[in-house]
């Protein structure tokens, strides 16, 4: 889950970290009030709080030079989509003065098993395109997560980055915050981007925060505002996260439902190379039982662009007999709005599964590549 | 041979009286694997499948010293939990089936793991098959069969699916292991792979990625290095996903700008890696692969 900027601020806070002064805006608040009793002084950054990459290069932040202009940005932010998603939360900060911009984040890196902590002099861009420019320019290090990210090691960082004095330490103080932080709340991505640095120490003039979704019951207050976050999402994903169902939109015709990731994505890809343009990914996942697998149905064959669905189940957690109850469960519910199937059912409980299908006139495939021809034939 | 579990297998099964757990536990014991004991905290006395349940690790170890592999079914919010118990009780191949268990709870176990020793297979996987020898695991047993090729995955499903069309091809598999599709993993395709280099039953490997990650590529790499001899034949599914959307489950996601399908293919292909297109033309790949050797 990922976490407003403002949000990613007050976690550093804890963490004793200064941050630039700001305030928090909802649609429909009084913003210069908000702004006068806060104390901020302009120059500011008015800054749409929206869950996608390249907001600042998207329109989504702006700088005003006095309240009328924060007011007036502010209320036109609100009505801008950025990326195609409306804010409906603006962080309004002081604008801060400084010499150069840093880049400081932290991920898990897959082939280690450990923290990794990226820092960069080229702050401000994304980290894909330094990546791509000046690979040279971006140290890594990798953290042992027992012994923890120590001070001494983001002194050699700060010192690589060509940091010295005040700005040093409170660099150190910083990254070991950040460090912290990632690892207190689950983080996958903690980065500041950019990270100013003045003559005397630094400030996170961004601060991005990615919780992994599967700790969020040790995290139930980021939990519970869930849906306030679905930016990224399409209405058809946001209502298939209220059903439990690992989907993912796309804008061909044929109803993709499989069970695995692995196969899921395999299953996608084989129908495009049948010729035909996959609606969805859906993976319904392991043990899926009758009442999930009718959920998924449903939800497939309501979607308006779906001509015809496409199940394939190889079953080893998943019983192909739930599966094909679930199947059934569905058809009967959609009755007439029910549209063209095939079904691809193998693996545990397969006997069983075919039963129950034939019983409603369906004959499931084995073969997969059969089950496609077929498919392409409806 | 076959890698890592054998006919002298001895499995503790920690969550046995859970659905899965003893659902899997019947199946287990139909396929001939020897599972000693169950653990399920409250529930020590008991039996399931005729199997002893204890309430600790500790307890069942003592009643069960030759016990050396386990089986975890526990739900994911104290899979941790039991994953740090069974190292502790001196269990060296934890085969874990649980998905959605938290990353950083993954890091810490597999980092203690290595420090103490064990073999950690997963998270969010469908174990390890020895055909016709043992099971630790979920998969659908007639599936496989027993023979020369190597099998690793991130992908349960496709394991399965894979395996059915090599046995179907006459191609048995010496074993096969599904690594898992979380994001960190107790084994990866490199150690994997280098298993299967060592022992002698397997001929030929075969490699089901996905996007996202660099396992398939640090593989490419051990290939190019003349590390890994024997031959490989790779499928990575995601073709077609589109970018920085997360497939599914928590691995399946191209991000800062690693793991994209096409990188991975030229990886491979530039270390004369065989890559299929789609995983049914494997078992072609593989006879061929097979008659070079």
């Amino acid at each position: 889950m990922k976490l407003f900027e403002y949000e990613a601020k007050e976690i550093i806070r804890k963490y004793g970290i200064e941050t630039p002064k700001g305030v928090v805006v909802r649609e429909g608040d009084d913003i210069r009030k908000a702004i006068e009793s806060s104390g901020l002084t302009p120059p500011l950054a008015v800054k749409a709080q929206v869950l996608v990459a390249g907001r600042g290069k998207a329109g989504g932040i702006k700088l005003v030079n006095n309240v009328d202009e924060a007011v007036s940005v502010s209320q036109q932010l609100f009505k801008t989509p950025i990326k195609g998603i409306k804010p409906s939360i603006l962080l309004i900060e002081q604008a801060i003065k400084h010499d150069a911009e840093l880049y400081a984040g932290i991920v898990l890196d897959r082939a280690e098993r450990k923290p990794l902590v990226l820092v960069s002099k080229y702050g401000g861009m994304d980290l894909e395109e330094v990546a791509r420019e000046h690979p040279e320019a971006i140290i890594k290090y990798y953290v042992d997560p027992y012994k923890g990210l120590r001070n001494y090691e983001a002194r050699i960082l700060g010192k690589q980055l060509g940091l010295t004095g005040k700005a040093l330490s409170s660099f150190e103080n910083f990254l070991q915050a950040l460090y912290r932080a990632f690892m207190d709340y689950d983080a996958e991505l903690a980065e500041s981007n950019p990270l100013a640095l003045l003559p005397d120490k630094v400030l996170p003039l961004d601060l991005r925060i990615i919780i992994d979704d599967n700790s969020l019951f040790r995290h139930t207050e980021y939990a519970a505002t869930e849906k306030e976050r679905l930016g990224e999402l399409s209405e058809r994903e946001i209502a298939a996260r209220e059903k439990d169902l690992a989907y993912v939109e796309l804008d061909g015709d044929v109803g993709v439902i499989g069970n695995g990731a692995g196969l899921t994505m395999t299953t996608m890809d084989l129908v495009y190379e049948f010729g035909m343009k996959p609606a969805d990914f859906l993976d319904v996942g392991g043990g899926a039982e009758a009442e999930h697998i009718r959920d998924a149905v449903e939800f497939v064959m309501s979607d308006p662009k779906v001509k015809k669905v496409f199940i394939n189940i190889f079953g080893g957690i998943t019983r192909a007999d739930e599966v094909a109850r679930g199947i059934v469960m569905a058809l009967k519910d959609l009755g007439n709005k029910a549209k063209p199937l095939v079904v691809r059912l193998t693996g545990t409980n397969e006997e069983q599964g075919r039963e129950i299908l034939k019983e409603v006139g369906i004959t499931p495939y084995s073969d997969p590549l059969e089950a496609l021809q077929a498919l392409k034939n409806l | 041979m076959g890698i890592i579990v054998d006919e002298n297998t001895k499995v503790i099964v920690q969550g046995i009286t859970g659905r899965e757990g003893s659902f899997h536990t019947r199946l287990m014991l139909q396929y001939g694997t020897k599972v000693v004991a169950g653990v399920t905290p409250g529930k020590g006395g008991t039996t399931v499948e005729g199997v002893p349940v204890y309430d600790t690790m500790d307890e069942a170890v003592k009643a069960h010293p030759d016990a050396n592999t386990s089986i975890i079914f526990v739900p994911a919010k104290f899979a941790a939990d039991a994953v740090f118990e069974a190292i502790d009780a001196g269990i060296k191949t934890i085969v874990v089936i649980t998905e959605h268990i938290p990353i950083h709870d993954a890091m810490a176990f597999v980092n203690y793991a290595k420090e103490k020793g064990s073999i950690i297979i997963g998270p969010n996987c469908p174990g390890i098959i020895n055909p016709g020898k043992t099971k630790v695991g979920i998969m659908p047993a007639n599936v496989f069969t027993p023979g020369p090729v190597g099998v690793m995955s991130r992908s349960g499903t496709l394991t399965y699916e894979v395996s059915y069309f090599l046995s179907k091809a006459g191609l048995g598999q010496s074993t096969v292991i599904g690594v898992g599709g979380d994001p960190i993993t107790g084994l990866t395709f490199p150690e994997v792979a280098e298993m299967f280099e060592r022992d002698p039953q397997t001929k030929a490997i075969v490699m089901v990625g996905e996007i996202g990650g660099d396992a398939e590529e640090r593989v490419a790499k051990m290939v190019k290095e003349g590390k890994i001899r024997k031959p490989i034949v790779a499928f990575i599914a995601g073709r077609t996903a589109p970018e920085g959307k997360r497939m599914g489950h928590a691995g399946a996601i191209i991000m800062l700008g690693t793991g994209a399908y096409k990188d991975k293919v030229a990886a491979l292909e530039d270390a004369g890696v065989r890559v299929a297109i789609t995983p049914y033309e494997i078992p072609k790949l593989v006879s061929e692969a097979l008659k070079r050797a």
